[in-house]
């Protein structure tokens, strides 16, 4: 299989306090990879580091063969191809929904106005939220507000999508739609990674759990064996806690 | 008060007030979009992270420390001193007189772009994280994420003090009169001069002042609006359209 992304030895410091070690891990390509472990484990820094919002303290990230954190390689032009969701949504509160979806395809990859509103318009019905182009974010609910930013991450037509507990702020009758999103995306082979605390969604959704304790993978694998036969102490704990 | 007089004042010296109102407005109007400009490149500047490499670093913190040290001096000094000093010192210095309305304006824009620098640096650093990281995490630059996520919304939101300083300007271009330039104020006292008539002459420029600062906050309210868009969205292609049940007496 081939791997969109490729992580050696990363290392992640605040100071003196390090809250990623050697972390080893990649992504292959269509694979939907969701990462859970407790607060604080550094599952966001990790996903951070990723898209180098924080810059790494070492090691490397392989994307098509080069390490990125070279210092000769051009952040913007690798980060286009990761779309990130984050937990807060972060849509652009100056423009309208659908300005959210093509002013990076304007500005960044250079499309012309009209393929950017027709990229968009596309990914807005993927989330479905077409309707609503003219809507400013302050005008919508939050799941709204986050299947829009999934579709502005899309109409940018990443390699590898990253999603930061895409509903953790929202109120629960909203989680459900915007799992819902995901799991339509995750059926047409997209590759995803994403940290979550929705266990019964990653069980269903991904080809790869990854549990992180602590800075550091403590365990991998198929999701029937993490949450049915997890062989690590920790995560077993981690899991009885979880999901009592 | 004598009405009468402030009539006659008004009727025999109506042009001299049209003037000194047009020249007030001319200069404040001037001097603060100058100066909303200055601020907003030396707050924008005054915002960038210290970038990695050694060389750019230290061009950045010099530039940084001249750009405080020109908002602390502005913001610092009365503008009717720096009048004095700007318009008596540049025709020392440079053994060159000033055009009056050159000096004017350069004043008010160089003090307004003190101010604005650090209303738009308060501005910048208002807005969520959020929003820079979002812009950078589909491969905005800097000045791209400036301009297009940012900026915009810096610029709504110190609209208000923008044009706190717009009536802050009309009232205090009054102290250029002290260099001779000719302001409402200026006007107004040449007219009481003639007259002796101080009270009703500065009574019709107090008015003039009030009406044009006034008429500043209207327009600016009407702006703040206008770039707030319309309270409601429009949905697109809903596919529930709602039909009204059929009425008998239709009226048409
Ligand atoms: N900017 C920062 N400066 C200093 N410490 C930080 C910073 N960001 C994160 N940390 C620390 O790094 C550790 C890991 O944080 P991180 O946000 O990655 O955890 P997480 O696994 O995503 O947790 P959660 O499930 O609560 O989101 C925490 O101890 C946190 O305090
Ligand atoms: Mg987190």
């Amino acid at each position: 299989m081939e791997s969109v992304i490729e992580i050696q030895h990363l290392s992640k410091s605040f100071g003196n306090h390090e809250v990623l070690t050697d972390i080893d891990f990649s992504v292959q390509k269509g694979e939907v990879v969701c990462v859970i472990g407790s607060s604080g484990s550094g599952k966001s820094t990790l996903l951070r580091c990723i898209n180098l919002l924080e810059k790494p303290s070492g090691g490397k990230i392989i994307y098509r063969g080069e390490n990125i954190l070279d210092d000769r390689h051009d952040i913007h032009s690798y980060r286009k191809k990761l779309g990130m969701v984050f937990q807060q949504f972060n849509l652009f509160n100056n423009h309208n929904v659908l300005n959210n979806c093509v002013v990076g395809q304007v500005k960044v990859l250079k499309r012309s106005k009209e393929e950017a509103e027709k990229t968009a318009l596309k990914y807005l019905k993927v989330v479905g939220m077409d309707q609503y182009v003219n809507a400013k974010p302050k005008q919508l609910s939050g799941g709204q507000k986050q299947r829009v930013a999934i579709a502005r991450a899309l109409s940018m037509e990443p390699d590898v999508m990253l999603f930061d507990e895409p509903t953790s702020a929202l109120d629960p009758e909203m989680v459900g739609e915007v799992l819902k999103v995901m799991k339509e995306l995750a059926g047409t082979g997209l590759t995803m990674l994403i940290v979550t605390h929705e266990m019964e969604f990653a069980k269903e959704v991904s080809d790869r759990v990854v549990f992180m304790d602590k800075g550091v993978i403590a365990e991998e694998g198929a999701p029937e064996q993490i949450f049915n036969n997890p062989k690590e102490e920790r995560t077993k704990e981690f899991l009885k806690r979880t999901l009592k | 008060m004598n009405l009468e007089w402030v009539i006659t004042i008004i009727s025999n010296n109506w042009p001299m007030f049209i003037r000194g109102a047009g020249m007030t407005l001319l200069i404040s109007i001037v001097g603060t979009i100058l100066g909303a400009i200055i601020g907003l490149l030396a707050g924008v500047i005054r915002t960038i992270p210290l970038p990695e490499r050694k060389g750019k670093r230290i061009i950045l913190k010099v530039v940084n420390i001249l750009l405080s040290m020109y908002i602390e001096f502005f913001r610092g000094t009365p503008m009717i001193v720096q009048a004095m000093v700007i318009y008596y010192g540049s025709a020392l210095a440079f053994g060159v007189n000033m055009d009056l309305l050159t000096a004017a304006i350069f004043i008010v824009s160089i003090n307004t772009g003190a101010y604005m620098a650090e209303i738009v640096r308060g501005g910048v650093i208002s807005i969520e994280k959020g929003q820079f990281e979002a812009a950078q995490a589909i491969g905005m630059n800097h000045i791209q994420t400036m301009w297009n996520v940012i900026l915009p919304q810096v610029i709504r939101n110190i609209l208000p003090a923008t044009g706190n300083q717009f009536i802050i300007n009309i009232k205090d271009t009054s102290v250029l009169n002290v260099i001779g330039v000719t302001e409402l104020y200026f006007q107004t006292k040449s007219v009481a001069g003639n007259n002796f008539r101080y009270f009703e002459s500065f009574f019709v420029a107090c008015v003039l002042y009030f009406i044009m600062t006034y008429a500043v906050t209207l327009i600016l309210r009407y702006f703040e609006r206008k770039l707030d868009g319309p309270e409601n969205y429009s949905m697109i292609g809903q596919p529930a359209q709602i039909t009204l049940p059929k009425n008998n007496n239709n009226r048409q």
